[in-house]
């Protein structure tokens, strides 16, 4: 069986640093992997590396998504693809209504992948339904995509991002950041219920406290650029109680 | 509406290829001497057959302009004009027809496909010739359409505006049938010794639209879809008179959001309104010329003197603008506050990509009392183009209770354009109230690429983001129009990131 995702000696740099440094990784359809480690380990970049953001430069390696050549695509082909990037920090776009912005996304993936295009009642029936399950205000929707968000309002707009967008691989950059006990577990139960037989997700984190609600299948510990450890469950707990000094050695 | 419009394309088309027929042979005999001299301004007015009190305020601009200089305040770059290595009066140019659309440019059609019209409207619009004796059925059919619509469209809009008691004719017309209402108000908002450009239109003006509103009657539709019938080929020195008289409104559109093309370089032209009280005139232009090639080279010159006068009290004048073609653009739609408790807007979208630069904006003059102004202006410069905002907001001294509000915004794409604001703020009376915003803003990387990671191309990105900017400014458009508006928006940025 492919994986969904294989990433093979992946090194990248950013302005001459170099940040990933042969890293290896292979996520297969159903599972959840979190991705844990130090400030500068090499976390967001990672996302950004698979997601195709400018600036990064891939010195060695390759990536598949289901067995395509990931680095070949352009940002928006990998999207349409099924990769989706929920940011740590999501961008405000204003005086662009934020159901405007989804219908927008969604027709130009499926424009991409040969699919038609969803009318804007059909799109806003579809919306309305995950704003619901996600406890998004339906005026929300009407709000400039982000502006003025709280920081628990930009995190559900990205939960409700991807329910829309259906995506087959899920990466989570740091989705616990800015959010309260109750905001966190929405967006948990949101993520969970996109738990699915052929799609898979990265949950990248700081802390364990986000994995006791998106429960992972697999913990790797990320260092210097590279996955140092792997494990279950329980290596996220083992990893509270320790912290990262030792990997972080490790790795130098 | 859409096909409405498309009927009246049609229509237009069609129009313009029977004048064709009609004029090869005339051609020579139509043109005015090369140079402008009282003979030009005279076989002009001749022409045109008016009467001799048009002639002599032709004249009598011409013999003004002679002293004038051309402005050169404006942050615009051009080779010197030579005026008198122009034709200042030329039958209407035939379009240069070809036999069918794959003769087209493959670039203009994607063009028109971005924007909707759909392709038999692009041929008319084109064009294309069908050519006589073919028995293609497509083609035929088109003729038959058009010609069945062409007389049930436009006999039904002249009834419904005169049974509302609308005048709308070209202004030479109207010089001839309304002489007392052209003779009271030609010029009197933008009089012959106005500017440089506008009294060089005042001496040699072609044609343009006259619009007369009588008292209390709200004109029953927008003037814009018969603009497009009427006004083909009105060349290069339009000049419209617009009188709404006492409690009366209407809406009048100006322009085309498809691709224009003219082979006069030099547009100056001048559009008066003028609002008596109660009344109110709401103007909207799209324009779309040729803005030159990718290496800067051609487009056309706008030199434009647009003004209203609201001089009636509760009178109110709103200019809406999205200006998105030209290779230069100077203009600056303004307001006179005459009347007490006067109001005047004006909200504009201003769009610079590859060489293309803008010198634009407003003045608001508030005379009367209690009088209130909106400038709400966009500019968006890509490319290597230059976009000016310049404006006045003034009160004169008896002008109690003036107020304005001016947001003037910025966006940059690209590090090689420029963004300028010089706005101008007078207040003589104390009791005046006068607001100004601006910002300059560079479109961030981060947020084109948090839209391309949900899908969107680049372009489709860079779109989005704009119509997010103007929107404020979208909204004044009449709906049917935003939507094409919008689209026009997107494309005249293509190619203006990476």
């Amino acid at each position: 069986m492919t994986a969904l995702l294989e990433i093979r000696g992946l090194k990248a740099e950013i302005d001459d640093r170099q940040i990933l440094n042969g890293l290896d990784l292979t996520v297969n359809k159903g599972e959840i992997h979190a991705i844990m480690g130090p400030n500068g380990a090499g976390k967001s970049t990672l996302s950004y590396v698979l997601s195709g953001k400018p600036g990064y430069e891939i010195t060695a390696g390759e990536v598949f998504l289901n067995g395509e050549d990931l680095l070949a695509m352009d940002p928006d082909e990998r999207a349409a693809k099924g990769l989706f990037l929920a940011f740590q920090y999501p961008l405000e776009i204003p005086g662009v209504a934020t159901l405007t912005f989804l219908r927008t996304a969604l027709n130009a993936q499926r424009k991409k992948r040969g699919e038609e295009e969803l009318s804007s009642p059909d799109v806003l029936k579809r919306v309305r339904e995950l704003a619901k399950q996600l406890s998004i205000d339906p005026d929300m929707l009407k709000r400039p995509l982000n502006v003025g968000f709280s920081g628990g309002e930009k995190k559900r707009n990205e939960t409700l991002q991807m329910a829309l967008l259906e995506p087959k691989l899920c990466v989570l950059d740091e989705t616990d950041s800015g959010l309260d006990i109750d905001a966190l577990r929405i967006v948990a139960d949101g993520v969970n219920r996109l738990r699915a037989a052929d799609r898979g997700m990265i949950v990248i984190t700081h802390y364990q406290r986000l994995l006791d609600y998106i429960v992972p299948d697999v913990v790797h510990v990320l260092a210097a650029g590279r996955i140092v450890k792997t494990g279950g469950k329980e290596l996220a707990l083992e990893l509270e109680a320790t912290g990262y000094a030792q990997y972080q050695s490790e790795a130098a | 509406m859409a096909a409405v419009q498309e009927t009246i394309e049609q229509v237009r088309g069609i129009d313009v290829d029977q004048y064709r027929y009609g004029f090869e042979t005339l051609i020579d005999s139509e043109k005015a001497p090369k140079g402008l001299s009282e003979e030009t301004v005279k076989f002009i007015s001749q022409k045109k057959n008016e009467p001799d009190w048009m002639l002599q305020w032709r004249l009598e601009a011409y013999r003004r302009w002679l002293t004038m200089q051309e402005p050169t305040w404006a942050r615009v770059d051009y080779p010197r004009i030579d005026f008198q290595d122009l034709y200042y009066y030329a039958a209407p140019k035939p379009k240069k027809t070809v036999s069918s659309l794959d003769e087209i440019d493959p670039e203009i059609l994607k063009t028109y496909e971005k924007l909707g019209i759909p392709l038999r409207e692009v041929a008319m619009l084109e064009g294309v010739e069908p050519k006589p004796g073919e028995e293609d059925p497509a083609r035929r059919k088109i003729a038959v359409d058009a010609v069945f619509d062409s007389v049930s469209v436009a006999t039904t809009f002249k009834a419904e505006l005169k049974k509302a008691g609308v005048i709308f004719m070209p202004i030479s017309e109207a010089i001839r049938e309304h002489p007392e209402l052209v003779q009271k108000y030609l010029g009197s908002v933008v009089p012959t010794s106005d500017n440089f450009y506008a009294t060089l239109n005042s001496a040699v003006f072609s044609d343009g639209s006259f619009v007369y509103v009588p008292p209390g009657v709200r004109c029953p539709m927008e003037l814009s879809t018969y603009f497009r019938i009427n006004e083909r080929n009105t060349g290069q020195f339009e000049r419209t008179l617009i009188i709404a008289d006492k409690g009366s409104y209407v809406s009048y559109l100006e322009g085309c959001t498809a691709p224009q093309r003219d082979e006069n370089q030099l547009h100056a032209a001048v559009v008066e309104l003028v609002a008596l009280d109660d009344a109110e005139i709401k103007y909207s232009t799209v324009q779309n010329w040729y803005p030159g090639n990718s290496e800067g080279k051609g487009g056309i010159y706008n030199f434009v003197t647009k003004r209203g006068d609201c001089r009636g009290a509760n009178s109110k004048i709103s200019w809406t603008q999205v200006e998105t073609g030209s290779a230069i653009t100077w203009k600056y739609p303004s307001c006179i506050l005459r009347g007490d408790n006067s109001r005047g807007e004006f909200y504009s979208i201003a769009i610079s990509n590859g060489f293309q630069q803008v010198d634009s904006g407003t003045k608001m003059i508030h005379l009367g009392k209690n009088t209130s102004s909106r400038i709400i202006s966009k500019g968006i410069a890509a490319g290597k183009s230059q976009n000016t905002y310049r404006g006045l907001v003034t009160a004169h001294r008896k002008a109690t209770g003036a107020r304005n509000f001016t947001a003037c915004d910025s966006l940059l794409i690209g590090d090689k354009c420029g963004a300028h604001t010089v706005p101008y703020i007078e207040a003589k009376n104390s009791s005046a109230t006068f607001e100004h915003e601006a910002t300059t803003s560079k479109i961030s990387e981060d947020v084109l690429f948090y839209c391309i990671q949900r899908g969107l191309s680049q372009e489709e990105a860079v779109g989005l983001v704009v119509n997010g900017f103007v929107k404020d400014v979208l909204q004044q458009l009449p709906m049917e129009f935003a939507v094409e508006a919008q689209k026009l928006i997107s494309i005249s940025l293509e190619g203006s990131v990476g």
